[in-house]
C-alpha cells in the first residue's frame, strides 16, 4: 500500500486526518467491546448501581441453563435453514436466469427487488399474511384443503414463518452475486467441459460448483452475519421469540436480557460469544481475501 | 457474452427452455406476491380485509388508510426524522473516511500498518453486538433521546475508508506528481482533484449508507424513548403493537410508505449494482 512519494510528509497533519475516525472507533466501538467483555464477568443489579464480580458465572449459566440451551438450539436451526435455503435458492435461480435465452434483465430485476426492503417491512408483511384471523395464507389453505393452522402458535410453524420471511428478504442478494460470478466464469474451462462431452449434471457438479466455490464462501460469511444479526426485526415483529421461546434467537435473547429482564451480565456474555463468532468470520474473510474471487488461471 | 450463456444450455430442446421460463415466472410471482398483497390490502377497509373469501382487488379506503398512517401514526414525522439522520450520517461518514483515506495514501504516517489494521478490524462489527455497553456509554454522555445518539457513533466506517483508499490507489501516480510539481497545495489537491475524481465512489457509498441508516431498528428502539424523535422502522413497529385490534389496512399502508424510499434507491442503483458487486469483491 506504500506510495513511494507521499504528497505530504507532515505526519501530524496525517494523524489529524485520521483522528475523527480513530476517535469514533475508540469511543463507540472498541470501548464498548472492552466494556462488554468486563460486564460479562460481573453480575449487575439495581440498574447498574451495584456490580459484583462473578467470574465465569454468566457463561456457566449460558451453557447449562435449559432455557439458554433452547435458545442455542433455535439459533442453530434458524441459521442453518436461513443460510442454506437462501443460498440454495439463490444459486438455483441464478443458474436458471443464466441459462435462459431471453428476458434475463427482466428476471434479474423482478427476482432481486425484495432485497431493497428492510427486515422490518418483511416482518410486518409476513405477520399479516400468516395471521390467524385475516391472514391470506390461511384463507388460501382453508379454501384448498379446509385447514387453517395457527401458524404463530405452534413452535415448528412459527419457526417456518420466521425462516421464510428471512429467506424471502435475502434471496435477491445471493442471486445478484451468483449471477455476477456465473457471467465471469472462464470460457475456456466451460468449453473444454462441453467438448469432452460432460452432461448437464456432470458440468454442474464438476465444473460450475467448484468454480463458484470462492463466491460461495464469500456469500456464506455474509449470509451467516445476516442470519445472526440482521434478522432481529423479523423475529421482533412476527413472534417476539415465542411461542414458548421456540424462535428465541441469540440476538433477540441478548436484547431481552439486556433491556427487558435487566440481566446485563448475561446479555454481555452472549455478546462476547457473538463477538468471537464475528472475529472468526472476519478472519475467514481476510484469509480468503488475497486470493479474491478469481476464476481459472487467467484474470 | 452471448456465447458464454449458450454454453450451459447447448443441445437444449424447446421444451427445456420453456420449463426454465415457467419456473422463473413462478418464482417472480412468489417473490413479488407479499409486497403486491400488502399494496392491495393497504387500500381496504377493515370490513373488506375481514371478509371471507378475501378480496384481491383494490378497496375503497386508500386515502383514509394512508393519511391515518402518515398523520395519526406519525409515519410522516418518522420518515422525516430518518431522512435527516440518514443525510447527516452519510455526510459525516463520507467526510471522516475521505480524510482518513487521504492520510493513509498520501501521507507519510507513523504506524500506518497498525492504524490501518485497527480500522479494518471493525469491518464486520455490527452495532448490535455490544448494544448494552453502547447504550450505557451513550446514556452516560447524556445523548439518549437525541440525534447525537443516532448519528455520531456511526460516522466512522471501515468500509468507506477502505473503498476510498482502493480508489485513491488507482489514481495514476503521474497525476499526483504533476500536481505537486505544478505547486498545487494539499487542500487544492484534495478539493480540486481527489474529490471530483471520487464522485462515483461517493455516490455509490451514499446510497448504500442511506439504506443502512433508513433500515436501522434495534439501536433507535432502545436509545430513543421520546415518541416524536423516533425513526421510521420503529414507527412501523409501533403501528403493530397498538392497544386496539390491529388495523391491518393502515399497517400495510405504513409498510408500503416505509419501503418506498429504499426501493427508489434500489431502482436508481439497479443498473450499477454490478458496481457494488465489484465494490464488495475488493480487488
Amino acid at each position: 500500500m506504500n506510495i513511494s512519494t507521499p504528497f505530504s510528509s507532515n505526519r501530524w497533519l496525517g494523524l489529524l486526518f485520521l483522528l475523527p475516525t480513530l476517535l469514533i472507533l475508540v469511543m463507540f466501538l472498541y470501548g464498548p467491546i472492552l466494556e462488554t467483555l468486563r460486564l460479562s464477568f460481573h453480575q449487575v443489579a439495581f440498574l447498574g448501581l451495584r456490580e459484583e464480580f462473578c467470574g465465569l458465572g454468566n457463561y456457566r449459566d449460558l451453557f447449562f441453563e435449559p432455557g439458554y440451551r433452547r435458545m442455542f438450539q433455535a439459533t442453530l436451526i434458524f441459521t442453518f435453514f436461513t443460510v442454506t435455503g437462501g443460498m440454495g435458492l439463490g444459486l438455483l435461480l441464478a443458474l436458471l436466469v443464466h441459462g435462459v435465452k431471453g428476458g434475463r434483465g427482466f428476471y434479474r430485476l423482478f427476482l432481486i427487488w425484495p432485497y431493497a426492503l428492510s427486515p422490518a417491512v418483511a416482518g410486518v408483511i409476513f405477520l399479516f399474511l400468516f395471521s390467524n384471523q385475516v391472514g391470506l395464507v390461511n384463507a388460501g389453505l382453508d379454501a384448498l384443503f379446509g385447514r387453517h393452522p395457527d401458524w404463530l402458535a405452534s413452535p415448528a410453524l412459527a419457526m417456518t414463518v420466521v425462516v421464510g420471511a428471512a429467506i424471502w428478504k435475502n434471496i435477491g442478494y445471493n442471486l445478484i452475486f451468483y449471477l455476477a460470478a456465473l457471467s465471469s466464469l472462464p470460457r475456456d474451462v466451460l468449453e473444454a467441459a462441453r467438448m469432452d462431452g460432460a452432461g448437464h449434471v456432470m458440468r454442474l457438479l464438476r465444473v460450475f460448483l467448484p468454480l463458484l466455490a470462492p463466491m460461495t464462501l464469500f456469500l456464506l460469511v455474509v449470509n451467516l452475519m445476516y442470519a445472526v444479526f440482521d434478522v432481529f426485526p423479523v423475529v421482533d415483529l412476527i413472534t417476539k421469540g415465542g411461542p414458548s421461546d421456540a424462535t428465541l434467537l441469540m440476538i433477540y435473547s441478548l436484547y431481552r436480557d439486556g433491556f427487558e429482564f435487566l440481566k446485563t451480565g448475561s446479555a454481555a456474555a452472549q455478546s462476547v460469544l457473538l463477538l468471537g463468532a464475528v472475529a472468526f468470520l472476519t478472519l475467514v474473510k481476510f484469509r480468503t481475501y488475497g486470493r479474491g474471487i478469481h476464476y481459472g488461471g487467467r484474470q | 457474452m452471448r456465447k458464454v450463456f449458450s454454453l450451459f444450455r447447448q443441445k437444449e430442446g424447446w421444451g427445456k427452455g420453456m420449463f426454465s421460463h415457467l419456473t422463473l415466472l413462478f418464482a417472480v410471482a412468489v417473490v413479488g406476491a407479499p409486497v403486491l398483497l400488502a399494496l392491495v390490502f393497504s387500500t381496504q377497509t377493515p370490513a373488506q380485509i375481514f371478509s371471507f373469501p378475501p378480496k384481491l382487488a383494490f378497496g375503497t379506503a386508500t386515502s383514509e388508510n394512508y393519511s391515518l398512517a402518515w398523520e395519526t401514526y406519525r409515519l410522516g414525522l418518522y420518515m422525516k426524522n430518518s431522512l435527516f439522520i440518514a443525510i447527516t450520517v452519510t455526510l459525516g461518514k463520507t467526510l471522516t473516511a475521505f480524510l482518513a483515506a487521504t492520510a493513509f495514501v498520501y501521507f507519510r504516517l507513523p504506524f500506518r500498518g497498525f492504524f490501518f489494521a485497527f480500522v479494518l478490524m471493525t469491518l464486520m462489527m455490527p452495532t448490535e453486538i455490544m448494544i448494552v455497553a453502547l447504550f450505557d456509554r451513550v446514556t452516560a454522555l447524556g445523548w439518549a433521546d437525541s440525534a447525537f445518539a443516532l448519528t455520531v457513533p456511526f460516522m466512522a466506517s471501515a468500509t468507506s475508508v477502505f473503498l476510498f483508499r482502493q480508489h485513491f490507489l488507482q489514481i495514476p501516480l503521474e497525476l499526483v506528481d504533476a500536481a505537486r510539481v505544478d505547486g498545487v497545495g494539499l487542500s487544492a489537491f484534495m478539493l480540486r482533484i481527489l474529490l471530483p475524481m471520487s464522485r462515483n465512489v461517493i455516490a455509490a457509498m451514499a446510497l448504500i449508507d442511506f439504506v443502512y441508516v433508513w433500515n436501522q431498528y434495534l439501536w433507535p428502539l432502545v436509545i430513543i424513548r421520546d415518541g416524536s424523535r423516533q425513526m421510521v422502522q420503529v414507527g412501523l413497529r409501533m403501528m403493530t403493537s397498538g392497544q386496539d385490534a390491529t388495523h391491518w389496512g393502515v399497517v400495510m399502508a405504513g409498510a408500503v410508505l416505509t419501503l418506498l424510499p429504499p426501493l427508489c434507491v434500489f431502482l436508481l442503483l439497479q443498473r450499477s449494482l454490478a458496481l457494488s458487486v465489484s465494490l464488495g469483491r475488493e480487488k
